[in-house]
């Protein structure tokens, strides 16, 4: 092999890798919508990821499907719909207000009060203790009889 | 004494959340398509392209639509399995290849046995979306109204197919 068809062979495969790279979007402002859109939706393949930063193949399917919706004039509560209906509530990283979910939202304040009522009567009981209730004459005179050999040392 | 049953018991109730938060599987993510229709597709079948296979075809009869394809490897699991299942006849499988080079899930079909009445191809991996399609394989069970009854994803297992699919196969079936 002649050293020039060398360089041409060992070319070929970053040519293939530049064929691959991903279509950029003629629109840039849906772009963003879908971005912006795809931010609050969950991976389901990666669940730690979002829709939009993912990698994986199915993400790539759903980012286009959304495209393709917006384009076609849907609404982002539309798109957010065709989605829930097939993945279910589980790809939405803000999950819906409903009864099903009242624990999931609701749940955290409810042990929050309980947490601050809690430590308001706690407080409370504490408070009526007689900590601070005045020596008698009698503790006043132990205090002086404890206190009276070494009080001038310190 | 009290003063440590309170923090015993907090603690207790904690490991019991806990635990069953280890049990739950996070892949399993509930479908919301079960008792709905199944999505509807026209899609060529992959042994003659030519021809084209509709859940509508399949309307009386009770039917597992499995999502599978060549490149998928716990696919290859549940491959005996199904195969058993299919030998059995207790109920049809279909098979829809998901994105996927036809010309590949046929070499597979051939090096493993076909457990398929028939596959259809989904290349672009549409219908895929449609159904909710996450992770192949995954299993559906439709009835003779074609509705989706039960939902699986992952690999078929004997357990599961014995505790849920058959059973709930031979009530759809009455």
């Amino acid at each position: 092999m002649k050293p020039w068809m060398m360089v041409f062979v060992l070319w070929l495969p970053f040519s293939a890798l530049a064929g691959e790279a991903q279509p950029v979007a003629e629109d840039p402002v849906l772009e963003q919508r879908m971005i912006k859109l795809s931010e609050d939706l969950r991976c389901l393949v990666c669940q730690n990821e979002s829709l939009a930063g993912s990698h994986a193949d199915l993400a790539q399917d759903l980012r286009q499907e959304i495209r393709e919706q917006m384009r076609a004039g849907k609404s982002d509560g539309q798109v957010i719909d065709y989605l829930t209906q097939r993945y279910g509530d589980f790809v939405l990283y803000k999950p819906p207000v409903k009864p099903l979910t009242w624990l999931l939202w609701f749940g955290p304040f409810a042990l929050l009060i309980g947490a601050v009522g809690g430590l308001y009567s706690y407080i409370k009981r504490r408070g009526n203790r007689p900590v601070d209730a005045p020596l008698s004459e009698e503790e006043k005179k132990r205090v002086a009889a404890l206190l009276g050999n070494n009080g001038n040392k310190s | 004494m009290k003063r440590f049953l309170i923090p015993l018991g907090i603690f207790i109730v904690l490991v019991i959340f806990l635990g069953i938060g280890l049990k739950l599987d996070p892949r399993e993510v509930p479908s919301p398509l079960i008792g709905k229709p199944a999505p509807d597709f026209r899609l060529a079948l992959l042994s003659d392209p030519a021809k084209q296979l509709s859940p509508a075809d399949l309307r009386g009869k009770v039917w597992l639509f499995n999502v599978w394809a060549s490149w998928c490897a716990s696919c290859r699991q549940e491959h005996d399995l199904l195969l058993n299942l299919s030998r059995q006849g207790s109920v049809p499988i279909y098979g829809m290849d998901y994105k996927d080079q036809p010309g590949d899930a046929q070499a597979v079909l051939n090096r493993y046995g076909n457990p398929y009445v028939e596959t259809v191809v989904d290349l672009d991996g549409r219908t895929g979306i449609n159904y909710g399609v996450y992770g192949v394989p995954e299993t559906y069970l439709i009835d003779k109204n074609g509705i989706i009854r039960y939902k699986h994803t992952g690999p078929v297992t004997q357990a599961i197919l014995d505790k849920k699919i058959l059973p709930l196969v031979k009530e759809l079936q009455q």
